[in-house]
């Protein structure tokens, strides 16, 4: 194995730029997942989603990616908060969220991706915008701008979030369900509404960080599995309920890949997210997600 | 809770009729009568066709030893099926043993990779599991594509050997040991249910808190379910280089093997072992039609919809939905 300090600290700064990636693509799953514990493992197919509104919206109508996805985030917080409704009535109420409602979330995935695929087909896609080219040079370290544009909007994204959950009302009342939904029913609020905003939050978020993955790399509808792994290893990775945790778990998982694809090869690169997830499972569960 | 139980039991008085030898006499004389049937059509296509309907049966009654009466859902049917595809690849280009024996490796292999997930998951919340599995199918990909000896992302043949005796062409044999296959799956999945094993695990899907109290080792069932589902997953695997004779990662790691693995136990009912023959044999000949007729893609997003609407609307199955029916006409 080759080994250089130019390398390395290449490798290290595009895991940081893709570490702030990782903050925006997880960090609806930490609110949904880690904090209200709905499995929402179709969260990657809206990621998917929200890259192919930027691209049909960028390629019709000349519109920037994030720009279109910023005022698609809009009508996609109501659709998450019907999702969530639906979800609620079908199988939340029931007690069968288990074995049915993650099967719901399973065949959700499914119908989105092959509903992308029969409209955009399997070739790869991609945008045009001002930012996408040009690299920026530092001494023998290369940040280029279509990496740094997703880690500025990524760890914007969470640190909107968190001065809106412990700034608002409606952010205060997440952090209640996500501690004791009981205690919040008896000072007489409703978890069911709490957790309909969030869902709705959540599925926003999935939209823009759908136009940062166009940003930096073409997508094709299948794609979206592969980060299935990754968000639910950066939300365990970072203790759950924790969005700074969350950060600094999506640095550490963008940091490992960078490193692995420098060093071994992108082809392995995959496999991270999931040894992490294991790792982070077997030898601190309850350190984790402590009772 | 109890109006529940009692129904359950209700059922089961009721299926407990049939006896074991029956239930051996109805296999055996089924597929003897679906192999003198296919043989009178006369077309290789059906026995092809029949091939992925049994495998289809066999996947969806392994999948439900764990998910249906555990509860404890695997999204990773694709791994552990292609852990079977790939050891069957690894003894054909080595040692080249015969196709049974294949198997029963193809067993081992997937069953001491469902006991080693289990037990690094299976002691947290089923949905830990659930995600491991899910990324397991992506790693052992992963693994495979950069593994050149088992042909890599560019996929590798399989040739079939020449003559096989007793049968007139390879496609029989296929068929017959994926019928045997399909019957095995079936009848271990029927011994489950009705062993100490699977009442331990219905307790421990109930309430696995209160299981636990009342003397269950919940952990213990949990990983000899998982490795029962594994090692049946794999040997399914087994067969299918001969079956396609090409074999690459997206066809060994294809996402409808985990799709209809999970949406056929759901749509037939997950409770007993009838659940998943019905769902596999509605769902599988569907598709078997509709792939010849509609475009595959369109068939793919049928089942997603299909499975969505039968959790939202009998979220028991087809099973659960005649149960409620005749108890309501009492």
């Amino acid at each position: 194995m080759t080994f250089s300090l130019d390398l390395f600290s290449n490798a290290i700064v595009s895991g940081i730029l893709l570490g702030g990636f990782y903050c925006a693509i997880a960090v609806g799953i930490t609110i949904v997942f880690g904090m209200l514990d709905i499995v929402n493992i179709a969260h990657p197919a809206f990621i998917m989603t929200g890259g192919f509104i930027a691209y049909f919206f960028n390629t019709q109508l000349g519109i920037d990616p994030l720009a279109a996805c910023a005022v698609a985030m809009i009508p996609a917080y109501y659709v998450g908060r019907l999702l969530y409704r639906f979800y609620h009535v079908a199988f939340e109420r029931r007690g069968e969220e288990s074995l049915q409602g993650l099967a719901f979330f399973f065949g959700l995935l499914f119908i989105i991706e092959v509903g992308l695929l029969l409209i955009f087909g399997v070739d790869y896609r991609f945008v045009e915008a001002p930012y996408i080219g040009p690299t920026i040079e530092i001494g023998f370290v290369s940040i280029p701008m279509r990496l740094l544009v997703p880690l500025i909007v990524g760890l914007g994204l969470v640190i909107g979030i968190i001065i809106f959950l412990s700034r608002t009302f409606i952010g205060k009342a997440i952090l209640a369900v996500s501690q004791d939904p009981l205690a919040l029913r008896l000072v007489g609020g409703s978890p069911v509404k709490v957790k309909e905003v969030a869902f709705g939050l959540s599925i926003a978020t999935a939209i823009l960080a759908g136009a940062l993955l166009i940003i930096i790399q073409p997508i094709e509808p299948s794609f979206g599995r592969d980060f299935i792994g990754r968000v639910f290893c950066i939300t365990v990775l970072g203790g759950m309920t924790s969005l700074p945790g969350t950060i600094v778990a999506s640095m550490i998982l963008g940091v490992s890949e960078s490193l692995t694809s420098t060093f071994l090869g992108p082809s392995w690169s995959p496999a991270i997210a999931f040894s992490l997830l294991l790792i982070a499972l077997a030898l601190r569960p309850e350190g984790i997600f402590g009772r | 809770m109890t109006t529940s139980s009692l129904t359950a039991s209700g059922a089961k008085s009721r299926t407990a009729v049939m006896s074991f030898p029956l239930v051996l006499l109805i296999c055996v004389v089924g597929s003897a009568a679906l192999y003198f049937g296919l043989d009178l059509l006369g077309s290789a296509y059906m026995f092809l066709a029949a091939y992925t309907v049994l495998q289809f049966v066999a996947l969806a009654s392994a999948w439900n030893v764990l998910g249906g009466y555990a509860g404890y859902v695997n999204f990773g049917v694709a791994a552990f099926f292609a852990t079977g595809v790939y050891t069957s690849v690894i003894i054909h280009k080595t040692v080249q043993w015969p196709l049974l024996a294949t198997i029963a490796i193809a067993a081992a292999a997937a069953g001491l990779l469902g006991l080693g997930m289990g037990y690094l998951t299976l002691r947290l919340r089923g949905v830990f599991f659930s995600i491991a599995t899910l990324a397991l199918a992506l790693v052992l990909n992963t693994i495979v594509v950069n593994w050149s000896f088992v042909g890599g992302s560019r996929g590798v043949y399989v040739m079939r050997p020449q003559s096989i005796s007793f049968f007139s062409s390879y496609e029989r044999y296929l068929f017959v040991v994926m019928l045997a296959l399909a019957v095995g799956s079936v009848l271990v999945a029927r011994a489950v249910e009705r062993s100490w094993l699977g009442r331990g695990l219905a307790a421990l899907k109930d309430d696995e808190m209160a299981a636990e109290c009342a003397g269950v080792p919940s952990l213990r069932m949990k990983l000899i379910a998982t490795t029962i589902s594994g090692a049946l997953l794999g040997a399914i695997g087994a067969p299918f280089p001969f079956f396609v004779t090409y074999v690459d990662p997206p066809t060994a790691f294809s996402l409808s093997i985990a799709v209809n693995a999970i949406a056929m136990p759901l749509i037939g009912g997950t409770s007993t072992w009838l659940g998943p023959v019905i769902g596999a044999l509605l769902l599988g000949t569907f598709q078997q039609i509709a792939t010849v007729t509609i475009s595959s893609a369109l068939n793919l997003l049928i089942v997603g919809v299909v499975l969505v609407v039968f959790i939202t609307v009998a979220p028991n199955g087809i099973i659960g939905f005649v149960r409620d029916l005749r108890e309501k006409r009492r």
